[in-house]
């Protein structure tokens, strides 16, 4: 049994315990303590049935906890030993479990910490390696949520827009430490896809599946970072991108659109086209003003302006950067990219310049670093 | 987010309060300074927040490569007037407000007369975002 099967049980058996009359917190924390057992055994001895054997000893953990805190304060055990499992189905318990996770209340960075460990089954330890924390900083994070959302009735009904945020923050933060995050982020997608009927979640889906295709081109040697129109497309994984659209359009047929399926859509014609000159830019731009539409995010605004820029010569991405505030991040780094292509190396190189000293990672800054360097050096 | 809280013996703007080193405060006015810090700490700890804290020693020297088989160079100890590190703080917070709150607080430490020292800080967000993919867009 490997790793990735043994987490899928996770979100199913702090169900059970949540069922049998354990309170959410205790629960998690007692179907962590009975992963980290199973991670330490299962290598040498796998039970026979995986499932059994971690809501066994979870639950036997739980009581133990519960009576341990009982016997501190001095008050009877009021949870029965072995009660009946209801009549809910496990799937509705781990859909709960998504809401609750990735609740509005919560903080981003907390909400994708408890999202990890109680609905993907990550260890505290990994979380904490894969955002570069402390383990003891990720473990107090993550009993904060949990506190945090402990008063919350359990039964309302949730909200599906933070559910995918999270799992697109996750799914941004990529490959660190030794979970993939990206990878971590599509399984969570998938599953939820099967435990909801919601065209924005198969959106999200595709999306990330349409960018998880183009990983493997997505970085060159020593980490760098190779802007599309530069990447090697015969490294893209084409069956990912058969299946993300597949996907994305039975979502788009269900006639409701959201900014998820409309930002598939346009990575899909990315995915589409064996060049960045043969790319549909025209379509694109119709994509990016339904995203804006939909959204009204300067972020988009800015992005269509580069793919205006690509649909209608550089002059009229310039003119629809006009309408962007210079305060979005990578405003610099598009207006340079567009100058140059405008023919004014001069103004870019010092716009790309500019832009790497905003940039917020060390492969966007040095990328732009070398744009600016490259504009200089081309003979005018 | 992670940003670096900088602490500098010297160097920085102007300091808004005029106390003597630390060496010459009375014990439990040092105490209570060490005590503010260490409290800091535990609070960003149990907050989720602390990622890392280190002292650094007022000694140390520049150094630099002198070529092929030669011993690099040394340079030190630092000049009175240069801009010197006392230490750092790592942070990992939901915003750019929540690190200038933070360091607002630490910058509070008490002093002499157990007086806050309004110590200025620097506040540095790390180059740590992840590359999103719309960059792959362009």
């Amino acid at each position: 049994m490997n790793e990735s099967l043994l987490r899928e049980l996770v979100p199913a058996v702090i169900g059970v315990l949540v069922r049998r009359g354990a309170d959410f917190a205790s629960a998690e924390d007692a179907v962590q303590d009975a992963l980290i057992r199973a991670l330490e055994r299962w290598a040498d001895d796998p039970p026979r049935d995986p499932k059994a054997w971690l809501t066994t000893v979870a639950w036997r953990k739980f009581l133990d906890a519960t009576r341990a805190d009982a016997s501190r304060r001095g008050r009877e055990l009021a949870v029965d030993a072995e009660p009946p499992a209801g009549p809910v189905p496990a799937s509705d318990d781990t859909l709960r479990l998504y809401f609750l996770c990735a609740h509005p209340t919560l903080a981003p960075s907390s909400a994708v910490a408890l999202t990890l460990r109680a609905v993907g089954g990550l260890t505290t330890r990994q979380i904490a390696t894969a955002y570069l924390v402390p383990e003891s900083t990720m473990a107090q994070r993550i009993s904060r949520a949990k506190r945090r959302i402990a008063q919350l009735p359990l039964d309302q009904p949730g909200d599906l827009g933070t559910v995918l945020r999270v799992l697109y923050l996750v799914f941004n933060e990529g490959y660190s430490g030794d979970v993939d995050l990206a990878a971590e982020a599509i399984r969570l997608a998938r599953q939820l896809v099967a435990l909801t009927d919601e065209p924005e979640v198969s959106g999200l889906l595709a999306l990330m599946l349409l960018h998880h295709a183009r990983r493997a081109s997505r970085t060159g040697p020593g980490g760098r970072l190779m802007p599309l129109a530069e990447q090697d497309r015969s490294r893209w994984d084409t069956v990912l991108i058969s299946e993300a659209v597949v996907i994305l359009q039975a979502a788009l047929a269900r006639d409701e659109l959201g900014e998820y399926q409309a930002q598939a859509a346009i990575a899909a014609l990315h995915a589409d086209a064996r060049s960045t000159a043969e790319t549909d830019w025209v379509q694109i731009v119709e994509w990016y003003d339904e995203l804006l539409r939909l959204t009204g995010s300067p972020v988009v605004r800015l992005n269509r302006a580069v793919a205006v820029g690509e649909a209608d010569g550089p002059g009229a991405g310039l003119a629809a950067l006009a309408d962007v505030s210079p305060s979005v991040p990578r405003h610099a780094a598009v207006s340079a990219y567009l100058h140059e292509r405008a023919g004014d190396p001069e103004l870019a190189a010092e716009l790309y310049a500019e832009a790497s000293r905003a940039a917020s990672s060390v492969a966007e800054r040095d990328h732009l670093t070398r744009e600016a360097a490259r504009v200089r050096r081309r003979p005018g | 987010m992670k940003y670096l809280l900088l602490k500098h013996y010297r160097g920085g703007p102007t300091p808004v309060v005029d106390f003597p080193p630390l060496d010459r405060w009375e014990p439990k006015e040092v105490d209570a300074h060490i005590q503010f810090m260490q409290d800091f700490a535990a609070r960003l700890q149990e907050s989720g927040e602390f990622v890392d804290g280190q002292a650094l020693a007022p000694e140390g020297a520049f150094v630099r490569y002198d070529g092929e088989g030669r011993p690099p160079v040394t340079d030190g100890p630092f000049a009175e007037t240069k801009d010197l590190i006392a230490g750092w703080m790592v942070i990992d917070v939901e915003s750019w407000d929540r690190a200038v709150e933070l360091a607002g607080e630490l910058s509070a430490a008490p002093g002499p007369g157990g007086k806050p020292i309004y110590e200025w800080l620097e506040v540095r967000p790390f180059l740590s975002a992840p590359p999103t993919v719309t960059v792959d867009c362009h």
